[in-house]
């Protein structure tokens, strides 16, 4: 429920990121993710990203323009090996999306620390008094 | 000790593969103590927010088979939101979630509270949603109202990836 949703509220208002969709579709396949791991080492061209995989050359270029359409790598244009680069800023864009829900998350989970809190102390004073009003 | 002396971090983590963000939360409180924040209408109601927004429960049966409904108030503004809770156990809930504006669109929630002995709680809860599109819509919605600063990781996607 509120776990997740504390505003669905903004939900409403707002427009769907494609970007942001695209980088989560293009992850959510597992060959596409490993490429990305292989490519955070460093910029590689068709020929070696196939390398490790019992797929073809078109294949890959097929996943290439996945990740590319996602904004998630690029392919430089006019060197012959036409290396693919991975773009980090497209991390940073979906970190920071997921940074401000995770903080709505955090200030909500705070208020339950201080109701929490606030009930042990209450369990206390019963449990040290028990016999309530008998002091007046 | 008090509340505001701990910051248990919330992490949060974006399923590349399923429709689904999953959090987990530590607490200094008994697994118990949380059920009681998580299942008692008045409780529930004075943390569940937002900031700023005045909750109010119509509808509350939190047991197994028995359904919920709140409204959210800020202002002028109204947000009902309304579900079951399809099993409510000792250290367990699982329910639904649907927001009255989307009456189509429902969430499966579930939520464990692990006991972590001396009176500490981790609270894995965890979401799954229609579609792709409505999980990165609801992970998107935090621009509006989140802050500009504190980037954190997205530690299990990008560890993933690096």
């Amino acid at each position: 429920m509120y776990v997740v949703f504390n505003h669905p509220v903004e939900q409403e208002v707002i427009v769907a990121d494609d970007q942001l969709s695209r980088v989560f579709a293009a992850l959510a396949d597992p060959t596409r993710r490993d490429m990305v791991a292989r490519l955070a080492v460093g910029d590689a061209t068709v020929g070696e990203l196939a390398d490790p995989y019992d797929v073809s050359i078109q294949a890959v270029s097929k996943h290439i323009k996945v990740l590319a359409d996602a904004g998630l790598v690029s392919q430089s244009k006019d060197a012959q090996r036409r290396p693919c680069h991975l773009e980090a800023e497209v991390f940073d864009l979906m970190t920071k999306w997921i940074e401000r829900y995770r903080q709505q998350a955090q200030e909500r989970y705070e208020r339950l620390d201080a109701l929490l809190a606030e009930m042990r102390g209450d369990e206390r004073r019963t449990d040290h008094r028990p016999a309530q009003g008998a002091a007046s | 000790m008090n509340a505001t002396g701990n910051r248990h971090q919330v992490s949060i983590e974006a399923d590349p593969t399923l429709p689904i963000i999953r959090m987990t939360r530590n607490f200094d409180a008994s697994p118990a103590a949380l059920m009681r924040a998580h299942t008692d209408p008045e409780l529930f109601a004075r943390w569940v927010g937002p900031n700023g927004m005045e909750t109010e429960i119509l509808d509350w049966e939190a047991r197994t088979g028995g359904r919920w409904r709140y409204v959210a108030r800020r202002g002028g503004e109204e947000y009902g939101f309304h579900g079951c809770f399809h099993e409510v156990g000792d250290d367990r809930i699982v329910q639904t979630f649907t927001f009255d504006g989307q009456p189509d669109g429902v969430a499966l929630e579930t939520l464990r509270f692990e006991d972590l002995g001396d009176g500490r709680t981790r609270l894995h809860a965890q979401s799954l949603v229609d579609s792709f599109q409505v999980r990165d819509q609801w992970l998107a919605s935090g621009m509006e109202t989140g802050v500009d600063e504190g980037y954190a990781k997205l530690d299990a996607l990008v560890a993933e990836l690096r």
